[in-house]
């Protein structure tokens, strides 16, 4: 196989970009798939996973370093962060081949499709909403919700994982559109 | 901004992950080589375009991805009830009587 250069979209994960109440930061690559299906596909997809798909939409289930986010009625994207070491990412194709069989499914590897960002702080919601149109608050978006919605011209998958922190998903090509944008805001987001 | 009910997503979303398709509950025939040219050309080209409650096709593009049904007012814009798609069209004047109250 032709060795193939890969260019990072953003700057090497590990250096946050200190906002003033936010930071972002590119997180390390990490395994993708879409799996559409109905629910035989979901309950064989999530025991070779190692995570139950969530069964309500927009939410997100996480065990370790593995989650899956519901994003359709029959829709989930699965993220796997512990697949760094070479061939992990084909091990668990496998896994979850061998375990869909013949049940009806669609399952296609967006690993280097898309890239993630860390959207953390004080100021992580109102960062953020200088450019998604989405009601940020605890009420309304809450810890382990998770949706595909826009990023000012970009589409993203936003997912809060904690009271003050965000995990953006972006497709690589928006991504330093993303980055650069949120990086403006947080610069002018001065708390008084 | 105007926020539309997604059907899937059962919550209130902006509309700029959404797009617009069009009336709704246009159905193609089974065999279009056996439909009359008149009635194929009423199939393509026409459409009500009512001044009032319209029952047209959106999709939660940037969302869950799926299209559904709405009925909306083509003056003031306000959405009477969005449903899934497949379901049947609801009663228009029932649904503008219950707005009115
Ligand atoms: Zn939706």
């Amino acid at each position: 196989m032709p060795e193939i250069a890969r260019r990072p979209a953003l700057p090497a994960p590990g250096e946050p970009f200190p906002g003033v109440a936010v930071t972002l930061a590119p997180l390390p690559a990490a395994a993708r798939f879409v799996l559409r299906g109905d629910l035989a596909a979901v309950a064989a997809a999530g025991n070779a996973f190692g995570v139950a798909l969530p069964s309500r939409i927009n939410t997100a289930s996480t065990l370790g370093a593995r989650s899956a986010l519901m994003l359709g009625p029959d829709e989930w994207l699965l993220v796997a962060d512990d697949t760094s070491a070479p061939d992990a990412t084909w091990a668990l194709v496998r896994a979850l081949e061998s375990a869909l069989g013949t049940v009806p499914h669609s399952l296609v590897d967006v690993s280097h499709r898309q890239t993630a960002i860390r959207v953390e702080g004080h100021e992580a919601a109102l960062t953020l909403n200088a450019a998604v149109p989405l009601d940020l608050c605890e009420e309304a978006f809450p810890v382990g919700m998770a949706t595909r919605t826009i990023c000012e011209k970009a589409e993203i998958v936003l997912w809060r994982t904690g009271p003050r922190a965000f995990r953006v998903e972006v497709w690589r090509s928006f991504a330093p559109y993303v980055m650069d944008l949120l990086s403006a805001v947080s610069q002018e987001n001065v708390p008084d | 901004m105007l926020l539309i009910r997604c059907p899937y997503c059962q919550t209130d979303r902006p509309e700029l992950e959404f797009r617009y398709g069009g009336e709704a509950h246009v159905s193609r025939a089974q065999d279009p080589s056996s439909v009359p040219d008149a009635a194929w050309a009423e199939f393509l080209y026409m459409r009500t375009n009512p001044k009032g409650f319209h029952v047209e096709r959106w999709r939660h593009t940037h969302g869950c991805g799926r299209f559904f049904n709405a009925v909306r007012h083509t003056v003031t814009d306000r959405f009477l009830a969005t449903y899934r798609a497949g379901e049947p069209k609801p009663d228009l004047e029932a649904l503008a009587r219950e707005a009115a109250r």
